[in-house]
C-alpha cells in the first residue's frame, strides 16, 4: 500500500480522486456533507424570509443593496468557481503545476470576495444597519455572515492544501482532498447564487 | 360473544367520563366546542380500539401457539412473505384513517370559524361576545373590547352566547385552557390567535396554562364564569361603570384601607377606572373564589400572598410587603377594604 | 507505526486514542448508560414531586430544570448515543466490513457527543441548569435569566456536531464498506433502519444546528431574531425545532424497529417475513418523518388549512408502520418462538407500541389535538413509543448482542425479573397518565393542586416509576453477576447474520477474510445450504488498520474550552479552544497517517486460538 508515494504520471488511473476506497469515501462522505449543509442553509434562507420586512425603524433591504457591487462579488465568485474547475481538469490530465496554478488563482478570488463582504458589511454598519437593528438586520448578517464564513474556511483550507503539497506531486492522497476542497468550493459559489437572488434581488426588487 | 365486542368500547367510554372533576375535565364537556372535541376523542378511540382488539389478538394466539415446547427441535418452514396481506394491511388501515381524518378535517374547520352571521337561514347574527385574552407571568387578563371592560383572572360569560376569543401574551408564551369547554390555543407574543366556545349551562369552570412559561407555570390557573345573560349584563354594566362604594367605602377601617391601597397597590392594579394595568384588575376582587389563581379565598391566605409573593407564586412581579411596608393595622384595613370589592351583590 | 508499537498501549491512552469502531462503540454505550442514569434520576425525583398534590420536595424552579434536563438527556445523551453505541459495534460486522468508513471521524464523533454531555451537566454547578424544557420555546429560553440555557445552547451545539458527523459516517460506511454478494437488499434490517435513520440524521440535525445557532446569537450577542419589538418572530425557533425534532423522533425509533426485527426473526427461528416490505416500510418512514413537523404545532395558530395537512399527513404515518407491526407479527407465525429476555423485550414491544401507536393516531386529529395539547396525554404518548419502542429495543439488544461485545451472556433469570418489573412499573407509570392529560393536568406542572381528581393517578403513576427503578437496579446486578457465563458465547443464540460468525472477543480487523455473502441472512443459509461456515471472498493477507490518534479528544476539548469562553464572554478562551480545534484539525490534514499492517502470522495464529 503505498499509495502515499508519488505515481508515475502515466500509471495513475484516470480519477485519482476516487482510485483508493479512502477516496470514494471521502467523495461519497463529502457529496452527503454538502447535503447537510444544503438543509443549514436551507434553514437560514427560511429564517431570512421569515424575518426580511421585520425592519422596524432600522433601514431595510431597499435603502441599503446596491446591485453594482454585489453583481461584482457575484462575478468573482462565479470566476473562482471555473479556475477550480481549471484545476480538476489539470488533474485529471496529470498536469501538478495547472492543478496548483489554478487552485491559487481560486483562493485568490476568495480573499477577493472576502474583501469586498468585508467592505460590503463596513458600508451597512455605518448606514444604521447593526447586528442588533433589528430582525432584520440579524438574519441578514447571519445568513451572509455564514456563507462568508464558508469562504474563509475554504480559502484556509485549500491554502493549507497548496503549501502542504507544493512539491509532492500529484498522489493517490492528496487527488481526493484537493477534489473535495473544489466540490466544497463549488457549493458555496451555488449557495451564493441563491444569496443573490432571494437577498439581494428580492431586496432590491420586491 | 358479538354483545361482549360492542360493550367492551361502550365501558371503557363509561370508565373514561367517570374520570375528573365536572368543571375541570375534558372528559365531561360542557359546551358545544368541548362537546365537538369530545365525540372527535370518541370515534379516534372506537377505531383504535378495533386496532388494538385484532392486534392483541393475532399477537397473543401467535405467541401462544407458536411458542416452543419442551424438546421441539424443528426447524420452521423459512416464509419469504405474502403480497395478498400486505395489500390487505396497507388498505384497511388507510381505511380507518380516512374514516377518523374527514370528520376531524371538517371539525378542525369549524372550530377556526370566527364568523357570527348566523348562516343562510335565518340571517341574523349570533349573539356573541368578544373577549381579548391576555396572558402574563403568571396572570390572565380579559378585555371586553365593546364593553369597555378589563377584568383580571376571572372571565365572565354569558351562558347560551358564542364567546369570541383573541389571544395574546405580554411576555413568553402561554396557552389557554378550559378543558370542560373546549380545548386550547396558544397565547404567542406578536401574533394573535383566535377560538370560540359556549357554555349552555351556567357555572365555574377551571382554566389553566398548558404552555411552560416559567416557574409559576403550574399556578397559573383561572376561572371563566358562566352567568345568565341578565347577571352578565350587570356585572359589564358595573365593570365599566363601578359602583361609588369602590372607591369610596363604607366604614372608617374600610376608608383606611382604600387608603393603603392608594399608596401601596395603585400603581399597578385598578379598581374601577382608577389604578394601573401592570397587574390584575382588582374592581371585583371580593368576589374572587381563589387569590393569586389557586390559593382559597380567605383572609388568612390574602395576608400570607401580600406578605411573601415569591413564596406563593415564584416569579412573578408582585413586591412582597413585609410589617415595614404594611404594618399589621394597615394590613386588616387593605384586606377589609379589598373585601368589599363586589359589584354583583347589592 | 508498525504493529507491535500499534499493540503496545497503556489502558487509559487506549480507550482515549481508539479509533477500533468496536471500542468506540462501547464508549459510546458507557456514556449513554452514564447519561440514561442521570436522566433516570432526574425522572424519580420529578415523579416523588408528583406522588402527592403541592409538594414541595424540590421547588418549582428546580423543577423546570429538571424537566429540562431529563428531556434533554434522555433524547440527546442517552437514546441516541446508546443506539450509535450498537450501531457503531454492529453494522460493519453485519456488513462483513473490517472498519467504518471513517474511523477518526467515528472516534471524532464520540468524544464530541461526550464533552457536548459533559458541558451541559456543568450547568448544575454553576448556578442553575436550563430550564426552559427541552424544546427550550423562545421567548422563555432567551429571556431566561443566568447561563443554564446557554450551556443547552452549547452543550447541544457540540453533541449534535458529533451525531452528524455520526451519521454521515454510517451511510458511507453503509454505502461502500459491503462485504462482496452483500447487496442492498440482502442487508440485515437493522443496517438497514440504521440507514435511514442517519439519513434522517444528515437532514434534521442542520435545521437544529441552525436554530441553536440563533438562540445563541441572541442570548449572547443580542441579536433580535426572536424579539418581537424588534421584528422578529418567535414562531420560526418553533418551526426549526420541529424540523429537527420530528426526524428526530424517527432517528430513534428506526434502529429500534432493526434490533426487533434482528431479534424476533432469531427467536423465532424464522426468516423475517415480508423483507421488502419491511424495507420500503422503513423508507416511507423516513420520508414522512419530514412531512409533519408542524403536527406539534396545532395549537400555535397556523389556520385551519395548515392544521388539516399536517393532520392528514400524520396519520399516513400509521401505515407503514402497521405494515410493519403486522410483519413482525407474521414472522412469529410459524416460528418456534423461544421467550430469552431479549425476544422477552421484543415482545413486549409489540403490545407497547401498539398502544403509543395509537395515541399517536389520536393526537394527529388536530381538532381533538387542542384537548391533548401540552397535556400528560402527550407525556404519556411520547413516553409509550420511546420506552415501549425505543428502550425496549435497547434492552433487547443489550441482551441480544452483550456475549459478542462483552464476552458473557447476561443472566437469564436476572434478565426475566428485570423484564416483568420493567414492564410492569412502565405501564403502571404512563398508562394513567393517558387520563390525567384528558382529565386537566397540563404536562411540565411542578406540582398539582389537591381536589382536582388528579391525586390518586399521579400516586400509581410514581409507584410505577419506582418499580421501574428497582428493574433497573436488577439490570446493573445481573450486568455484574453475569461475568461467568463465559461459554457459548460466539454464536450463542444460533444466530442469523455476520456478526455472529467473528470469534468473541472480536479481533481488531473483525473478519480475517472478507466473507462472501449469498444470501440474506447469511449465516443461517450456509447453516442449512451450505457447510456451516462463510465462504471467503478473499486469500488471507495483512490487514491494513488505522492508527489510533489523540486528536479526536484534542479537538472536542478545544470546542469545550472555546464554549466556556462564549458562555462567560471570555475572549481568550474563545480564541484558545478555537486554536486547539483548528490546530488540531490542521496536524490532522497535513499529516498524513497510513496506519499499520497486521502480519499474516498474527491472524492465523488467532484463528487458531479462536477455536
Amino acid at each position: 500500500m503505498a499509495d502515499h508515494q508519488a505515481v508515475e504520471k502515466q500509471t495513475l488511473p484516470p480519477n485519482p480522486e476516487k482510485a483508493t476506497l479512502d477516496g470514494r469515501n471521502k467523495y461519497l462522505g463529502f457529496w452527503f456533507f454538502l447535503g447537510g449543509e444544503t438543509v443549514l442553509f436551507g434553514s437560514l434562507f427560511g429564517t431570512y424570509l421569515g424575518l426580511r420586512g421585520g425592519v422596524v425603524d432600522g433601514p431595510g433591504p431597499a435603502d441599503l443593496f446596491h446591485l453594482d457591487l454585489v453583481f461584482i462579488m457575484t462575478m468573482i465568485l462565479l470566476t473562482s468557481s471555473l479556475t477550480s474547475v481549471f484545476a480538476v481538469i489539470n488533474m485529471k490530465r496529470g498536469n501538478y503545476k495547472g492543478l496548483l496554478m489554478w487552485m491559487w488563482a481560486t483562493v485568490a478570488l476568495g480573499i477577493a470576495f472576502l474583501g469586498f463582504e468585508i467592505y460590503e458589511f463596513y458600508e451597512y454598519y455605518h448606514a444604521g444597519l447593526g447586528f442588533t437593528t433589528s430582525a432584520f438586520a440579524s438574519s441578514f448578517y447571519t445568513l451572509v455572515g455564514t456563507h462568508g464564513a464558508h469562504v474563509a474556511f475554504g480559502v484556509s483550507w485549500i491554502t493549507v492544501l497548496l503549501i502542504r503539497y507544493k512539491s509532492t506531486g500529484l498522489t493517490l492522497t492528496n487527488a481526493p482532498k484537493f477534489y473535495t476542497a473544489v466540490l466544497y468550493w463549488h457549493f458555496i459559489d451555488v449557495v451564493w447564487v441563491f444569496i443573490f437572488t432571494v437577498v439581494y434581488l428580492l431586496g432590491i426588487g420586491g | 360473544m358479538k354483545y361482549i365486542w360492542r360493550l367492551l368500547p361502550i365501558s371503557f367510554i363509561l370508565l373514561l367520563s367517570g374520570c375528573g372533576v365536572e368543571n375541570l375535565s375534558a372528559l365531561d364537556p360542557q359546551g358545544p366546542v368541548a362537546e365537538m372535541q369530545y365525540s372527535l376523542i370518541q370515534l379516534s378511540l372506537y377505531i383504535m380500539i378495533f386496532v388494538l382488539v385484532v392486534v392483541f389478538a393475532i399477537y397473543i394466539f401467535v405467541i401462544v401457539r407458536f411458542r416452543e415446547r419442551p424438546g421441539d427441535t424443528h426447524i420452521p418452514k423459512q416464509v419469504h412473505g405474502n403480497r395478498t396481506l400486505e395489500i390487505i394491511w396497507t388498505t384497511i388501515p388507510i381505511l380507518l384513517l380516512l374514516m377518523l381524518a374527514i370528520p376531524n378535517v371538517m371539525d378542525t374547520f369549524t372550530l377556526a370559524d370566527m364568523s357570527v352571521d348566523g348562516g343562510v337561514e335565518d340571517g341574523e347574527e349570533i349573539d356573541h361576545v368578544r373577549v381579548e385574552v391576555t396572558a402574563h407571568q403568571f396572570w390572565w387578563e380579559f378585555e371586553y373590547p365593546d364593553l369597555d371592560v378589563v377584568a383580571g383572572q376571572d372571565m365572565y360569560i354569558p351562558t347560551d352566547t358564542r364567546i369570541l376569543i383573541e389571544l395574546q401574551s405580554s411576555d413568553v408564551q402561554h396557552s389557554f385552557w378550559v378543558p370542560a369547554l373546549a380545548g386550547k390555543q396558544d397565547n404567542v407574543p406578536g401574533i394573535t390567535n383566535e377560538m370560540w366556545l359556549e357554555a349552555p349551562e351556567e357555572g365555574v369552570f377551571m382554566g389553566k396554562c398548558t404552555e411552560l412559561c416559567g416557574p409559576s407555570h403550574w399556578l397559573m390557573d383561572f376561572k371563566v364564569i358562566a352567568v345568565d345573560p341578565d347577571t352578565f349584563d350587570t356585572w359589564a354594566t358595573n365593570m365599566a361603570e363601578p359602583p361609588a362604594h369602590l372607591a369610596e367605602p363604607e366604614g372608617q377601617v374600610a376608608v383606611d384601607g382604600r387608603g393603603v391601597f392608594e399608596e401601596s397597590c395603585i400603581s399597578c392594579h385598578a379598581v374601577g377606572d382608577e389604578g394601573g394595568n401592570i397587574g390584575p384588575d382588582l374592581t371585583n376582587f371580593g368576589e374572587r373564589e381563589v387569590i393569586a389563581g389557586y390559593l382559597d379565598y380567605d383572609m388568612d391566605n390574602l395576608e400570607a400572598w401580600l406578605r411573601d409573593t415569591q413564596d406563593l407564586k415564584p416569579g412573578n412581579e408582585m413586591p412582597s410587603f413585609n410589617e415595614e411596608a404594611i404594618n399589621a393595622e394597615e394590613m386588616d384595613a387593605l384586606l377589609e377594604y379589598l373585601d368589599s370589592l363586589k359589584i354583583l351583590e347589592e | 507505526m508498525s504493529y507491535a508499537k500499534a499493540q503496545s498501549k497503556n489502558v487509559v491512552w487506549d480507550w482515549l486514542t481508539t479509533v477500533d469502531h468496536k471500542k468506540v462503540g462501547i464508549l459510546y454505550l458507557a456514556g449513554g448508560a452514564f447519561f440514561f442514569a442521570l436522566g433516570g434520576i432526574e425522572a424519580v425525583l420529578m415523579r416523588i414531586q408528583l406522588m402527592f398534590p403541592d409538594m414541595a420536595i424540590v421547588q418549582a424552579q428546580t423543577f423546570n430544570e429538571l424537566l429540562t434536563m431529563h428531556g434533554t438527556t434522555m433524547i440527546f445523551l442517552a437514546a441516541m448515543p446508546l443506539l450509535f453505541g450498537f450501531m457503531n459495534f454492529i453494522i460493519p460486522l453485519q456488513i462483513g466490513a473490517r472498519d467504518v468508513a471513517f474511523p477518526f471521524l467515528n472516534a471524532l464523533g464520540f468524544w464530541l457527543f461526550f464533552f457536548g454531555g459533559l458541558l451541559l451537566y456543568v450547568s448544575l454547578f454553576t448556578g442553575g441548569a436550563p430550564d426552559a424544557g427541552w424544546t427550550a420555546y423562545v421567548p422563555l429560553s432567551s429571556n431566561s435569566p443566568g447561563q443554564g440555557l446557554d450551556y443547552y445552547v452549547l452543550g447541544l451545539q457540540v453533541s449534535g456536531l458529533g451525531t452528524l458527523i455520526g451519521g454521515i459516517n454510517f451511510l458511507v460506511t453503509i454505502i461502500n464498506m459491503r462485504a462482496p454478494g452483500m447487496s442492498m437488499m440482502r442487508m440485515p434490517l437493522f443496517t438497514w433502519s440504521s440507514f435511514v435513520a442517519s439519513m434522517l440524521i444528515l437532514f434534521a440535525f442542520p435545521a437544529l444546528t441552525i436554530g441553536l445557532l440563533l438562540l445563541m446569537l441572541e442570548r449572547l450577542f443580542g441579536a433580535t431574531y426572536f424579539a418581537v419589538d424588534f421584528g422578529g418572530n418567535i414562531i420560526i425557533w418553533q418551526h426549526l425545532f420541529w424540523i429537527f425534532g420530528h426526524p428526530e423522533v424517527y432517528i430513534l425509533i428506526l434502529p429500534a424497529f432493526g434490533i426487533f426485527s434482528e431479534v424476533i426473526p432469531t427467536f423465532a427461528k424464522k426468516r423475517l417475513f415480508g423483507y421488502s416490505a419491511m424495507v420500503f416500510a422503513t423508507l416511507i418512514i423516513g420520508f414522512l418523518g419530514f412531512m409533519v413537523w408542524a403536527h406539534h404545532m396545532f395549537t400555535v395558530g397556523m389556520g385551519p388549512v395548515a392544521n388539516a395537512i399536517f393532520a392528514v399527513a400524520t396519520m399516513a404515518i400509521a401505515v407503514p408502520t402497521g405494515i410493519k407491526i403486522f410483519n413482525w407479527l407474521l414472522t412469529l407465525w410459524g416460528g418456534r418462538i423461544q421467550f430469552t429476555t431479549a425476544n422477552l423485550f421484543a415482545l413486549g414491544f409489540i403490545p407497547s407500541f401498539v398502544m403509543g401507536g395509537v395515541t399517536g393516531v389520536m393526537l394527529a386529529t388536530s381538532a381533538a389535538n387542542y384537548q391533548f395539547h401540552d397535556t400528560y396525554f402527550v407525556v404519556a404518548h411520547f413516553h409509550y413509543v420511546i420506552i415501549g419502542g425505543v428502550v425496549f429495543g435497547l434492552f433487547a439488544a443489550a441482551f441480544y448482542w452483550w456475549p459478542k461485545m462483552f464476552g458473557y451472556r447476561l443472566s437469564e433469570t436476572l434478565g426475566k425479573w428485570f423484564f416483568w418489573l420493567f414492564l410492569i412499573g412502565f405501564h403502571m407509570t404512563f398508562f394513567v397518565q393517558h387520563f390525567l392529560g384528558l382529565m386537566g393536568m397540563p404536562r411540565r406542572v411542578a406540582s398539582f393542586l389537591p381536589g382536582q381528581g388528579l391525586d390518586a393517578m399521579n400516586f400509581i403513576s410514581t409507584i410505577g416509576a419506582f418499580l421501574m427503578s428497582i428493574a433497573f437496579i436488577i439490570l446493573l446486578i445481573a450486568i455484574f453477576a453475569s461475568t461467568k457465563n463465559r461459554d457459548n458465547v460466539q454464536d450463542p443464540w444460533d444466530g442469523r447474520t455476520l456478526e455472529w460468525t467473528v470469534p468473541t472477543p472480536v479481533p481488531e480487523y473483525n473478519f480475517a477474510q472478507t466473507p462472501l455473502v449469498r444470501d440474506l441472512d447469511p449465516y443461517w443459509y450456509e447453516k442449512h445450504e451450505g457447510d456451516g461456515k462463510i465462504k471467503a471472498a478473499e486469500p488471507l493477507g495483512e490487514i491494513h488498520m488505522p492508527n489510533a490518534t489523540v486528536l479526536p479528544v484534542t479537538i472536542s476539548a478545544g470546542l469545550i474550552v472555546a464554549s466556556f469562553g462564549f458562555i462567560y464572554h471570555v475572549l481568550p478562551l474563545i480564541i484558545g479552544g478555537f486554536i486547539i480545534t483548528f490546530g488540531a484539525m490542521f496536524v490532522r490534514s497535513i499529516k498524513e497517517d497510513h496506519g499499520y499492517h497486521i502480519p499474516v502470522d498474527v491472524i492465523k495464529r488467532d484463528k487458531e486460538e479462536g477455536k
